[in-house]
């Protein structure tokens, strides 16, 4: 293939390998077909529609591709769960709605390089035999709607969407949904209820996938933005080379998102397993800014659980032995920060250096995640304003060492009793944050506030309980 | 390796379309496809629940039944079971509770209710629900028989660790012409929601806001005013929803509650009167899966100030004098002027309009009086109305179908009476129950007749023209059986006693009867409807070998009308 170039200040840097952001801020390319098709598009797609559809779930199986949502399930096993001997129609729906705080590779894919979902995503439905799919796409992209919906014409026009797909007798109508402003649309199943047009709750478990009942209760793959992608360069590479290359049990590139406190914020396309979040941080990233140090990070998204960068965690040599090692020397890849308590997630690594307060770091998190919850269930929907509204305190100086227990066994409370798993996304920081960070907490506590009415609610109370005469 | 019994537990069960499930330690044996909730309940391990009603979908939101599950361990490729000495599997348990509402028993699975992991679950929900409730159970009507005041007595902490500023939302909202709603009390269960768009079939309730700003609201334009809105306070497990009837008028600890049925229509609805001092203060609907599910409509269930109003009859009234005004009298010397009065009447000349709003063991006595005076004109107030596709029935008396099998009558002679009134043919009338000025007659036409009986409960259009009023009772203070349109016999039970003077139909008929010359013992010496319901069973075919006790306070099937009851077929499809 032809020399790249990219746009002065957007070079890629020399560890990246550029697979799915091959064409991100590349110089002289725009999102419409024909950049595309020059750059070779649409050509996995003939050679995928002429393969029988078991054959590109067993390929996508065989790849161990590994889905790039967050939780990391393997994509070609997700396809298999649709029941044997299933009459109904079968949907498929691209997960746009990518609202991680952290995250931010989906909406590059989206707004400069659209044409290689669209195409990831009819080898996907070719795949499940599904003749209807919905990319939703969340309401803070306005402009990549525009550019999408583009897309969706052109490849139209070319006959890679729509009735008899070049010439191979498979349909498919695909059409953009925009969300309309709410996290929990990226629950997939709270996706499914808002693209139907209720409230988008999350539904109950089990079933635990909607490829058993999902959109108007027909059987429903819901796949992220980059899965799909993905998709397209496992039937692009085919599956033996894809597996070849990367972590033995995360396989392919990862997009990571950089940002906070480093030199060089951004996205990084790497080998997933290639470097470590060291090597991510100083080499890539240029490290920590002028006399800073790095404090903390949060490795994948917003949802996981912080490290502390100075914690000396300990690992298993392949002998047996121990070996002590900080978050920086662990692999980027899916699964090797899991055993350290936390997980890699959708890929956005947020770095903080000591400038940063712990307890108001929190404390924005929580704002969000009070403000995200749907409200279905009782443990999210009331220990969120409470976590909230204890960090907000505990910040400006009114709470008592006991509010940072309080605050710990109240996200206890929310971990696990949920419907979904937002459960776990809030309390997972507010666990991890009071426990490795908790002399910060402490420190904006005073003793002396415990028995002090903190709003003018209680003081009110207070008053009314107390007679002083 | 343990030795294991020759026939395992489990094909045993699964002989009987089964499962074995371990609920805290001990085994039992449920059908398959049994809810978690309903199987811990049924065998005293108690599951809260807020959201989960066994009419409604599932939403497993309140998250309150959450309890601590496990199966036997996945087997690896090739491996046999292994079982116990007692043929079970060790139960491997899961660190995650389970919600108890949305899943099904299966076999070997194990439950814990009191186990340290359920019992945390439970109650570090009850505290989130309680964060942002207003506690204001001092000045709520819910307070009493409040699933979350019962809950907290059993899961509370006691203090309370939220000493934040609690989330604001609506008071005192009217919702509906007949529903006040509290925002703040509201745990949103959802259940009301649910209700409205699935047994109603009306979307008119949802939830605004998100997050911890959640409530219940009507839909934009739209407001609670479904003749079933009343269902909804009774679904709320709190002080959410409250009937504007019923709210601030008595603490519901003070009241007692009787099983009864609901004579407004031919259904049926099974109820429960809430009953103080004679006082009746409210009606619920009781569940009966055959009759009326779980719900009733609010028409039936607030018509019932009837029973405590100022125009109840507590005394006989008797007129002397054609132009007089009737007078308050004595029971026992009206009855006997009464007999003495009818005996002067020439069969021919006297009518009975009776009701099918009697019981049968009214009509049965009823029966008594027509054939022994020898009369041959009488009949029931037919009432007909538009069904309305839910749980009322086109025929709005309640006893249709009982007045058909022990008077022979349905209504359709009604009218031939009336003519013979206006005509003169008729002189004397006796009317049990009924209003037949409402159904038709005028007030010149009674005028003309030579004599006027009633029977009755209330003032009405037709006792101001009577010479003689005999005080009746009230459904409320009856007991009695009536046959509903889908030909059930269902029972009547006394909540109140009848007020002053007033006496139980039957009562009164005895008495007349009596007092003719009625030779038969046990009707003469009849000391209760009860006994009255023995002679009925060993003389009418379909109510055969049937005793009072038997007849229970679900009822029984005696007669196949073919009517149905829309209701109860849409919920038997679903199933």
């Amino acid at each position: 293939m032809s020399e790249i170039t990219y746009l002065p200040g957007h070079e890629p840097h020399p560890r990246e390998t550029r697979r799915i952001f091959r064409n991100i801020d590349r110089a002289g390319y725009n999102p419409s077909i024909d950049c595309f098709l020059a750059d070779g598009g649409y050509e996995t797609l003939k050679k995928a529609i002429q393969m029988k559809p078991e054959d590109v779930i067993a390929e996508v199986k065989k790849s161990g591709l590994r889905g790039r949502g967050g939780a990391g399930f393997p994509t070609g096993v997700k396809w298999t769960f649709i029941p044997k001997g299933n009459t109904k129609p079968v949907y498929l729906v691209c997960n746009c709605d990518e609202s991680e705080p952290g995250t931010f590779k989906d909406r590059f894919v989206v707004h400069q390089d659209p044409h290689q979902l669209i195409e990831g995503l009819v080898i996907a439905c070719y795949a499940v035999q599904a003749h209807f799919a919905v990319i939703y796409m969340r309401e803070e992209f306005p402009e990549g709607a525009k550019i999408v919906r583009q897309a969706i014409r052109e490849a139209e026009e070319h006959g890679f969407l729509g009735q008899n797909i070049l010439g191979s007798g498979f349909d498919l109508k695909l059409i953009l949904h925009r969300g309309a402003g709410a996290y929990i649309c990226g629950e997939e199943t709270g996706l499914i209820n808002s693209i139907e047009g209720v409230r988008p709750y999350p539904r109950i478990k089990p079933p635990f996938f909607p490829a058993a009942i999902g959109l108007y209760g027909c059987p429903t793959i819901v796949n992220n933005v980059e899965s799909l992608c993905q998709v397209r360069q496992v039937m692009m590479r085919g599956a033996e080379a894809y597996a070849a290359e990367g972590a033995q049990r995360s396989p392919g590139t990862r997009i990571i998102g950089v940002s906070g406190d480093v030199k060089r914020p951004g996205y990084y396309e790497i080998v997933s397993g290639s470097m470590t979040y060291g090597e991510l941080l100083y080499d890539v990233c240029g490290g920590p800014r002028d006399g800073r140090k790095f404090k903390a990070i949060i490795p994948g998204g917003a949802s996981a659980k912080v490290m502390r960068c100075d914690e000396v965690l300990k690992a298993k040599n392949p002998d047996g032995s121990v070996k002590e090692m900080s978050v920086f020397d662990i692999p980027l890849d899916l699964d090797s920060i899991a055993q350290h308590g936390s997980m890699s997630g959708s890929g956005g690594v947020i770095v903080m250096d000591d400038s940063r307060s712990m307890p108001k770091m929190l404390n924005n998190l929580n704002r969000f995640f009070a403000w995200e919850s749907c409200g279905q269930c009782t443990p999210c929907r009331e220990g969120n304003p409470w976590m909230y509204k204890l960090s907000t305190r505990i910040c400006e100086g009114k709470g008592a060492p006991e509010d940072v227990d309080l605050l710990k066994s109240v996200a206890d409370n929310i971990c696990g009793r949920t419907v979904c798993a937002f459960g776990e996304a809030c309390s997972w920081p507010t666990q991890a944050f009071t426990t490795k960070f908790q002399e910060e907490f402490l420190a904006l506590t005073k003793p002396i506030n415990a028995a002090k009415p903190h709003n003018p609610e209680t003081a009110a109370a207070q008053k009314f309980l107390t007679r002083e005469d | 390796m343990s030795t294991q019994p020759a026939i395992l537990p489990k094909d045993e069960a699964a002989a009987e379309g089964k499962v074995n499930v371990q609920i805290n330690g001990k085994w039992y044996r449920f059908p398959k496809g049994t809810r978690i909730a309903d199987a811990c309940n049924s065998v005293g391990a108690h599951v809260p629940c807020f959201c989960y009603h066994p009419k409604l979908s599932i939403a497993g939101s309140c998250r309150m039944c959450l309890v601590e599950q496990g199966m036997p361990p996945r087997l690896a490729p090739g491996a046999e079971p292994v079982y116990n000495a007692d043929g079970y599997q060790t139960i491997s348990w899961m660190p995650r509770a389970v919600i108890a509402c949305a899943n099904t028993v299966a076999e070997n699975m194990g439950i814990r209710t009191d186990s340290p992991l359920t019992q945390d679950a439970r109650r570090g929900v009850l505290e989130f629900l309680l964060t942002n409730h207003p506690l204001d159970c001092p000045i709520c009507d819910q307070a009493g028989e409040c699933k979350l005041q019962e809950y907290t007595a059993d899961y509370g902490r006691g203090t309370h660790r939220f000493t934040e500023a609690k989330i604001k939302k609506g008071k005192n909202i009217s919702i509906g012409e007949r529903v006040n709603m509290d925002q703040e009390r509201c745990v949103l269960c959802r259940r009301c929601v649910r209700f409205m768009k699935e047994i109603v079939g009306e979307e008119v309730l949802g939830v605004v806001g998100r997050g911890g700003h959640n409530a219940i609201a009507c839909h934009p334009g739209k407001r609670l005013d479904s003749n079933y809105s009343l269902n909804t306070t009774d679904l709320c497990p709190v002080g959410a929803l409250t009937s504007k009837d019923f709210r601030f008028k008595m603490r519901v600890w003070f009241l007692k509650s009787t099983p009864t049925i609901d004579v407004n229509c031919g259904t049926g609805t099974n109820i429960n009167i809430w009953t103080r001092e004679q006082q009746v203060y409210r009606i619920t609907p009781r569940q009966n899966d055959e009759v009326n599910s779980c719900w009733m409509p609010d028409n039936h269930r607030l018509n019932y100030k009837y029973i405590n109003a100022d125009t109840r009859l507590l005394h006989p009234l008797v007129r002397t004098d054609a132009e007089a005004p009737q007078r308050k009298a004595a029971m026992a010397p009206t009855l006997n002027m009464v007999s003495t009065q009818i005996s002067k009447c020439d069969a021919d000349q006297l009518a009975v309009v009776a009701s099918a709003r009697m019981t049968n063991e009214e009509l049965y006595l009823t029966r008594q009086l027509v054939d022994m005076l020898g009369i041959t004109k009488y009949d029931v107030v037919p009432r007909k109305g538009e069904s309305d596709n839910m749980l009322i029935a086109e025929d709005r008396n309640p006893n249709t179908t009982g007045s058909k099998l022990i008077l022979g009558r349905d209504g359709s002679g009604l009218q031939n009476i009336f003519d013979g009134v206006r005509s003169g043919a008729i002189r004397a009338l006796i009317v049990l129950n009924e209003d037949v000025v409402a159904a038709g007659l005028s007030a010149d036409d009674l005028k003309g007749l030579d004599y006027l009986l009633c029977v009755s409960h209330n003032v009405d259009g037709t006792t101001p023209h009577a010479d003689v009023v005999l005080p009746g009772s009230t459904f409320a203070e009856k007991y009695g059986t009536m046959i509903n349109v889908t030909g059930r016999i269902q029972r009547l039970n006394r909540a109140i006693e009848p007020p002053g003077k007033a006496m139980d139909t039957w009562e009164i008929l005895r008495y007349l009867l009596v007092r003719f010359g009625c030779d038969n013992e046990m009707i003469t010496a009849c000391p209760s409807a009860r006994h009255l319901f023995d002679l009925l069973a060993g003389e009418y075919e379909p109510l055969q070998g049937l005793t009072w006790g038997a007849i229970g306070n679900q009822g029984r099937q005696v007669i196949e009308t073919g009517v149905t009851i829309p209701l109860i077929e849409r919920e038997k499809a679903k199933k």
